[in-house]
């Protein structure tokens, strides 16, 4: 018996060392890793004396859209070794990878952290943690529910005032009736609660009729089906607002399909958000009529704070939003296509 | 006069029985459903489209038109089901790799261009080899390295839709060809959607496969008892390997269909959750998710019937991110019914309910 057990005591303290010896090669072996990184970017600016400013980027998965892709396109160009900085780059659509990912970059000792977080809650203690290890926070693209102090600047887009833009834009079209299909996006994202709120406000209050509310959750799959069942039951409708430029291309197809005309001085009006090129090009044929933009080049903003904070200044103001247009089928132009399309 | 309820006794239980019954209860009940809330819900009209050319619209049109795509999954999901006993729950991320060969090849490195770069049934052919190899990985970790079905094919699902946005190197290709778009949407003078004529053929194709090589027959013994199979001569492994391949196909189909709809992909959102729907419609079939016998024709009925659902929501407004909630109802139900003990118990009720009245006859 007695065997048996100092046996088992001494098997279970071996695993317990092994563990631990497992972690902290592990960890042993990242840090290396990274050192190798920074000597390897010592080594390849050796002209440069200055040392480089260490980034690390959380971001969502650019393949969620054309806006992410552009966005993380435009940051992966500005962050580079010649622009002075070493940047590592980590995705998630999911909060709480992204957290481990901060973890693990303030761990890294990085100099800047920005974020782009997949959703607003639990970023609290990690922040505090960022704030104890001197790492500076830069928010981008999206907010956090943490108090202002936890972060040095965060950059974002007004997506109630693009609603506002976009719904501005339609009331000046005075059309003889308001009949709306709103396809809005996944609930309770920022842009679905900005976009969807304008016009839900105006619509109320100058008695617009929705003839249809769903979510077809950013997808132009859904969107199709959801304009679909909307013709099937024979509703009439002539607007289509679309709170991005997939869904509005699903429902521009249901359209088609049923022989509805679209377009400038068409039946229906249809209405998109984030200036993706080809959605552009669709209101630059006459097709679309109206296309809100969601700036995704944030770069320039988050280099202007990083200049400002090494030069030793402070952020006044730390919400900064971005500008943003909104653009109209009878006034765009190829130009504004090849510098706003993404 | 004796002989007459006996006939009727083993009728009704053929009924009870027959795999048929759930999926066609359940079109049914969502028939009569639609029927007394709205009967315009049949009204078939012939319109139109913005080319011009001859369309029916209505709402059965609508879902025999989008519940194809499912129907064909269904099919491969059967076979799936009954040889290895398990799903595949990488389908849509495999629709999206497919999907992604496809206009990789239509489009070459150009994102927009004004002519395809290959004729479309070479693109088809290549996606159609990108999907079966899909396939075949997945089969090969199920028959030969004996990973459970759900777990091996968890790892394209996780990685299914990088590989496909890495194929096109993130980029949203987009194609202006009009003939592409024929094949989720109308071949010009047919106003039926052509979907619907390709979930056919696939049907089709498939049964004679299974008809006319046993390869149905040695499916079904697979599934039913490996080790017996085995000593019958059979290879268990190059059958299972066979129907994750045969699945394959049915994918790079479906994904076909998916891509042609809009002429474009998204990587993130095509064909989102529609293993759960395929996998459902296999169970809905009546099938054993457990593997052994199987009946592909009602997989591709409870397919349609998990569309009539969905249009049927849609035309009632319901919030589209709540109808997976309404699926879960059903989910509930299908387990229920198909519980042993549940069975056990509703056969003794009705045995019951007979031998009272069977015993006074004969008395």
């Amino acid at each position: 018996m007695n065997v048996k057990k100092v046996l088992s005591i001494a098997a279970s303290s071996l695993l317990i060392a092994a563990m631990s010896a497992g972690c902290s090669s592990s960890n042993g072996s990242s840090s290396e890793s990274t050192n190798n990184n920074s000597n390897e970017s010592s080594s390849a600016a050796p002209a440069s004396t200055d040392k480089l400013i260490k980034v690390g980027i959380i971001n969502n998965d650019p393949n969620e859209s054309g806006y992410r892709t552009a966005n993380d396109k435009d940051l992966k160009a500005a962050f580079t070794k010649e622009n002075g900085y070493d940047a590592s780059f980590a995705y998630s659509l999911k909060n709480d990878e992204q957290i481990t990912h901060a973890q693990k970059f303030i761990q890294d000792e990085v100099d800047y952290l920005l974020l782009s977080a997949a959703d607003t809650a639990g970023w609290d203690s990690v922040l505090k943690d960022a704030q104890a290890a001197g790492v500076e926070v830069i928010l981008f693209d999206r907010t956090i529910d943490a108090d202002e102090s936890l972060y040095a600047a965060s950059i974002v887009s007004d997506m109630a005032k693009e609603g506002q833009t976009a719904v501005d834009w339609l009331k000046s079209q005075d059309l003889p009736s308001y009949d709306i299909i709103h396809l809005q996006g996944v609930m309770g994202s920022a842009a679905q609660k900005g976009r969807s709120g304008a016009l839900d406000d105006t619509a109320k209050e100058l008695g617009w009729n929705i003839v249809t509310q769903q979510t077809a959750e950013w997808n132009a799959e859904k969107a199709q089906q959801i304009v679909q069942s909307a013709i099937d039951s024979g509703k009439e409708f002539n607007v289509i607002y679309a709170e991005n430029d997939d869904m509005a291309k699903g429902a521009v197809a249901a359209l088609d399909k049923a022989n509805i005309s679209h377009g400038v001085g068409k039946d229906v009006v249809v209405m998109g958000f984030d200036c993706n090129k080809w959605a552009l090009e669709e209101l630059l044929a006459q097709n679309w009529n109206y296309d809100g933009q969601c700036n995704p080049f944030q770069s320039s903003y988050i280099k202007d704070i990083i200049d400002t904070l090494e030069s030793g200044g402070t952020v006044a103001n730390k919400t900064i939003i971005m500008d943003e247009k909104g653009f109209d089928a009878s006034t765009i132009t190829q130009e504004d296509v090849d510098n706003f399309g993404i | 006069m004796a002989a007459k309820p006996t006939t009727q006794d083993s009728f009704l239980s053929r009924l009870l029985h027959n795999q048929i019954l759930i999926p066609l209860a359940a079109l049914l009940l969502l028939a009569v459903f639609n029927l007394i809330a709205d009967p315009s819900f049949f009204k078939i009209s012939l319109g139109h489209n913005s080319n011009g050319d001859p369309v029916l619209s209505g709402y059965l049109i609508t879902i025999i038109d989008y519940g194809s795509e499912l129907a064909i999954l269904a099919i491969g999901m059967t076979l799936v089901t009954a040889a290895s006993g398990g799903q595949d729950i990488s389908v849509g991320a495999t629709i999206a790799i497919s999907g992604s060969v496809l206009l990789r090849v239509l489009c070459g490195t150009d994102t927009r261009p004004e002519v395809l770069h290959s004729p479309i049934i070479v693109a088809f052919l290549v996606s159609l080899l990108a999907a079966m190899l899909c396939g075949a990985f997945n089969g090969a970790l199920v028959a030969f390295f004996k990973i459970q079905p759900m777990v091996a094919t968890l790892i394209l699902f996780t990685a299914g839709r990088s590989i496909a946005a890495w194929v096109n190197n993130n980029e949203l290709p987009m194609i202006t060809e009009a003939r592409f778009s024929y094949f989720g949407g109308y071949i010009p003078g047919i106003p039926i959607p052509t979907p619907f004529f390709i979930a056919i053929l696939v049907f089709i194709a498939t049964w004679a496969l299974l008809k006319f090589t046993n390869l149905g027959l040695y499916v079904q013994s697979v599934g039913i008892n490996e080790k017996t199979a085995r000593l019958n001569g059979l290879n268990p492994e190059i059958i299972k390997l066979g129907t994750y391949v045969l699945l394959g196909v049915c994918v790079a189909v479906a994904g076909l269909i998916k891509v042609s709809r809009l002429s474009t992909i998204n990587y993130s959102v095509i064909a989102k959750d529609i293993e759960m729907d395929a996998i459902l419609a296999v169970a809905l079939g009546g099938n054993a998710l457990s593997g052994g016998k199987f009946n592909m024709s009602t997989s591709v009925l409870g397919a349609y019937v998990i569309q009539f659902l969905t249009t049927t929501l849609y035309k009632f407004d319901v919030q589209s991110d709540a109808l997976s909630a309404y699926k879960a109802v059903v989910v509930i139900i299908l387990v229920v019914i198909s519980a042993p003990t549940v069975r056990e118990k509703t056969s003794a009720f009705f045995r019951k309910l007979r031998t009272p009245d069977g015993a006074a006859k004969r008395g």
